[in-house]
Formats: C-alpha cells, structure tokens, sequence
C-alpha cells in the first residue's frame, strides 16, 4: 500500500494547521502506531513546518514551502522543503531537557520532532528538505 | 483555536480550545500579560479541550510561569491528556509547572 499527499503553501505560519489536518486525514485509517496521529505526527510536523517557514524561508511569504506525505507498508515518511540554504542537524539539535536549558523558550522544537519520529534527516535538495520517518511496525 | 479567559474567585482561568502551537502562542502570551499588568496575580491554564501543543506553545507557557512568578503570582497548568502530559515529560517540563489532573484541583492548590 503506498498512499502519497503533496501540498505547497506560502510561508506563513497560518497554514500550519490545515496541512497538519490534511496529512492526519490522509492517513486517517491506516494501522499506524498508537498516537501516531493524535500526538508524533502532528508535532513532529507542526515543528517542520514552523522551522522551514521561520527559519528556512525567512517568513517570506514569496517563498513556497512544499509536504509530502507517503505512507508505505512499511513506513510514514514526512517530507518538508523549503528554499533555505540548510542548517546542520547534529549541531542545531541541543537537550532541552538539561536545567540550564529547561527555563528557555526556546529550543524544543527539533528535539521533539527526534524525540517523535523514528527517524530524523536533513539533506539538500535545490533547498532544504527535512526528513520525518515513522516506522509503522 | 480559541482562548476564552474568566475569574473564579481570585483566580484567572485560561482554557485552550484547539491547538497552542506557533500561529497563536502570542495571542495567548499577550492576553495573559494583560492580566497580570490589571494586578492578577493566579492563573489557571485548563487543557481539557486541547488538540495539541508545539515547542512554540510550550515556550510561551515557560515565559509566562517566569514572568508571573517574577510578579509573586503563581501559574498552574490543569486537565493535560495523556498526549499532552508525554510532551511535557519528554521535555522534563513536567519538573517546572504545577499540573493538576483537574480543575478543581488546580484551583485547591493555589
């Protein structure tokens, strides 16, 4: 079985909600892990989202993020691209969890998307592209 | 997504219907900052109606627990799912807030 969404917005953090809702009721009734689509996809998402349009995109609202979302037997792969020129995962991502860190406001945001999914990546592509995979067994 | 804000008692209860994620935090931010400017001083976040929360909307719980507790007021979180209550343990916020599993709870401890 191999479903596939691919969606395209403006970088601008209101359209963050209705891809989430779309990607969820795309894979809405596929046998996915528990929690799969009630808590890891839709943070872990929310997360890519917001980094690509804050960060990736400079919140330029000429800049297009694009989703794909391909579900597998063996997998929900979640991709995000946005026109950035890339960051470097290993050092981007920091322990939020560590005293020193846990009263900041910010800096959670790629340790959740790890911390959800079973597997995260970054590559470049003619842009950035983040890699969310979650194993469906 | 809405905020709907009232008083019982001493107490300001917030409840957050939706998503607290990147696209509103700052909504929440202010209208509780407006608040605390009035002289409140106890705050109540109830998350019975929420869907989920980002790294946005666990930020700006974090400044907030800061900027009232630097005023002497008090911040407590209630009614967190079990989804909700993974995101704070994950991030060991858990450690930082007063989470009750009610409301009524989380008015008593104030």
């Amino acid at each position: 079985m191999r479903v596939a969404l691919e969606l395209e917005i403006p970088s601008d953090v209101c359209h963050i909600e209705h891809v989430v809702s779309e990607v969820t009721a795309c894979c809405a009734g596929l046998a996915l892990p528990p929690r799969a689509l009630t808590l890891r996809v839709p943070v872990a998402l929310t997360e890519a989202l917001a980094n690509a349009i804050r960060y990736g995109n400079r919140a330029d609202v000429s800049k297009r993020v694009r989703v794909r979302a391909v579900v597998s037997d063996v997998a929900l792969v979640l991709e995000v691209h946005d026109e950035g020129p890339g960051f470097d995962l290993g050092r981007c991502l920091r322990d939020c969890t560590v005293p020193a860190a846990r009263e900041r406001e910010d800096g959670r945001g790629l340790f959740l998307m790890q911390a959800l999914m079973d597997r995260l990546e970054h590559s470049a592509d003619g842009g950035s592209v983040v890699r969310m995979t979650m194993f469906r067994a | 997504m809405t905020f709907s804000m009232r008083k019982q008692g001493d107490v300001t209860i917030v409840d957050v219907d939706g998503q607290l994620i990147v696209g509103n935090r700052q909504e929440l931010k202010q209208r509780v900052l407006d608040e605390l400017d009035k002289g409140e001083r106890k705050f109540l976040v109830d998350f019975e109606k929420t869907g989920y929360i980002d790294s946005s909307g666990l930020g700006v719980l974090v400044s907030l627990s800061k900027k009232i507790r630097e005023q002497g007021g008090a911040l407590r979180l209630a009614n967190l799912n079990d989804d909700l209550r993974t995101l704070f343990e994950l991030t060991k916020l858990d450690t930082l807030f007063d989470i009750a599993d009610t409301r009524q709870r989380a008015l008593e401890s104030f």
